[in-house]
């Protein structure tokens, strides 16, 4: 079967679109569906993210490689290899790449479900923030960053 | 120590009984909510003393939670293979949670509670999966509970939240509401029709996405299509159920009208075709989980045909979870190779036929 766009090359992609309950068929194909921008199983990269890391791997600048997270060390490398945040900091940490990244996963930056507030009890806070500056003191300690470590090391007495 | 199973009122499986809507064409419903716990890394990037921290002030939560009142407990990170594999194989923990995946071996912390149609895994990618799992095709059903747990433990335990970008993951795939409804759902019609490329083509189409019986990364089998929203992100719950739900409403309507054309255009090679099923499976003496998965799909089909009328939903739906390698093991007592598994699985599909066998034909 023939493109039904460029009648040229084989149609491989067979499109289905839903329009006021009526169907439509388009054979397409791969390149003339690439154009109207429709995934083939072809090109589709197996890590769900793989495009955007794969784009990432040549336009990754060294300024943005050797920032980490204030929290967890996580680096854009550590994400280029897993696909995965160290903790929620990085999305403070990265957030101009995480809302490009956001858009191109899911066509969106914005969240609009269910908002949240986090409950409030002063003992949960006070041992969530310590809990917090302990393990910041820890890594700072193992990453070698003495100035940092003092400083948090100081917050901590005051709180205990 | 191995795994209690009595312990779950009913063995954790009781969407397995076919009550719910749609139970002929929709084997089960599930959502799933992926949130985190303030305060610490990630499961994968937390050390062991963290992912201990957050099992246990999780569990301090939960004994006021009142929908995991009466739920039971598993520590995954102390119980074999075998007892981690037989809650996999039941669908109510992960692979990754199990430690049985390659990429991610087995973590200390690693725990689920289990209730009623509910669950919470702790430490796995992200510190809570909460899950809703129910008969047939309930989504809204499945929702409310699901919600309600969200609300009672989210209000107990801190979650990461951002204003932006909502509920956060590990993995920015589920970012946002962290939902994911998935329907699982069997569709023999469409396949032996060929109108299955069209329908799971269109899916991608409608944001949603299909993988096999095991969820992520497993293989297709049985005709088996688990369907779930692929985004998370800038739509909301309702949004996204709503939307799963109308497109998964018209692909079951769909295969109803595949099996009618089935019957009509070509009943006897169908009919022929189905009962030949039937007969390996009453009469083989070893069985791969492949072959049982296709046969079983045969079966069921011809269930719903009403070819074959003495046979239940409940049954197939039995065999589907008890057929599985270390549900076979479990009931031999010991460790099984794989022939002898194929072997044991041949020999369990025949004994749970033949009980039902009275006036089949």
């Amino acid at each position: 079967m023939l493109c039904d766009s460029c009648r040229e090359r084989d149609a491989v992609v067979h499109l289905t679109t839903i329009e006021d309950n009526a169907v439509h068929q388009l054979h397409l194909c791969e390149k003339c569906a690439a154009d109207r921008g429709v995934e083939t199983t072809v090109s589709t990269p197996k890590h769900p993210l793989g495009e955007f890391l794969a784009a990432h791997q040549h336009a990754a600048s060294a300024s943005t490689d050797g920032v980490r997270c204030t929290f967890c060390n996580t680096t854009m490398s550590d994400f280029r290899a897993t696909g995965r945040w160290g903790c929620a900091r990085c999305y403070s940490n990265f957030e101009a790449g995480i809302r490009e990244l956001l858009r191109r996963v899911h066509g969106n930056h914005r969240h609009v479900g269910r908002s949240y507030r986090p409950p409030l009890s002063e003992s949960l806070e006070r041992a969530a923030v310590l809990g917090e500056l302990k393990d910041r003191l820890r890594r700072a300690v193992e990453s070698e960053q003495f100035e940092l470590a003092a400083d948090l090391r100081d917050r901590i007495k005051v709180m205990e | 120590m191995s795994v209690d199973l009595s312990l779950l009122p009913d063995g954790g499986v009781g969407w397995l009984d076919a009550s719910g809507p749609h139970s002929d064409i929709v084997l089960s419903t599930r959502i799933r909510l992926a949130r985190n716990v303030e305060g610490y890394a990630f499961t994968g990037r937390a050390r062991d003393g963290e992912r201990l921290r957050v099992l246990s002030q999780v569990r301090e939560a939960v004994a006021s939670v009142s929908t995991l009142q009466h739920a039971v407990m598993y520590r995954l990170d102390e119980l074999p293979p075998t007892s981690r594999a037989l809650l996999h194989e039941r669908h109510l923990v992960s692979k990754e949670l199990a430690g049985l995946d390659a990429q991610h071996p087995l973590r200390s912390g690693a725990a689920v509670f289990l209730a009623d149609g509910l669950g919470l895994m702790v430490n796995e990618e992200d510190h809570l999966r909460l899950q809703a799992l129910r008969s047939g095709f309930a989504l809204q059903e499945a929702f409310a509970s699901i919600d309600k747990l969200d609300r009672d433990l989210g209000s107990r335990v801190p979650y990461s939240y951002h204003n932006e970008f909502g509920f956060l993951t590990a993995c920015p795939t589920n970012v946002g509401t962290g939902m994911r409804g998935s329907v699982l759902i069997h569709l023999p019609g469409l396949v032996l029709t060929k109108e299955i490329g069209k329908v799971l083509a269109s899916l991608q189409q409608m944001g949603l996405t299909y993988r096999g019986l095991y969820g992520e990364g497993s293989e297709v089998v049985g005709n088996f299509f688990q369907i779930s929203n692929q985004t998370t992100l800038g739509r909301s719950e309702e949004e996204l159920l709503d939307q799963l739900l109308r497109v998964v409403g018209h692909v079951v309507e769909r295969e109803a009208e595949a099996r009618r054309v089935l019957l009509r255009d070509a009943g006897y090679i169908i009919e022929d075709k189905l009962w030949r099923a039937y007969g390996t499976l009453r009469y083989a003496r070893s069985l791969t989980f492949d072959e049982a998965m296709n046969y079983l799909s045969g079966v069921r089909l011809a269930v719903g045909l009403k070819l074959i009328s003495s046979l239940s939903v409940y049954t197939l739906n039995k065999l589907l979870i008890f057929s599985q390698a270390a549900h076979l093991a479990f009931a031999e007592g010991r460790g099984l190779t794989e022939s002898e598994t194929n072997l044991a699985r041949a020999r369990y599909v025949r004994k749970a036929l033949e009980q039902e066998a009275g006036s089949v034909g």
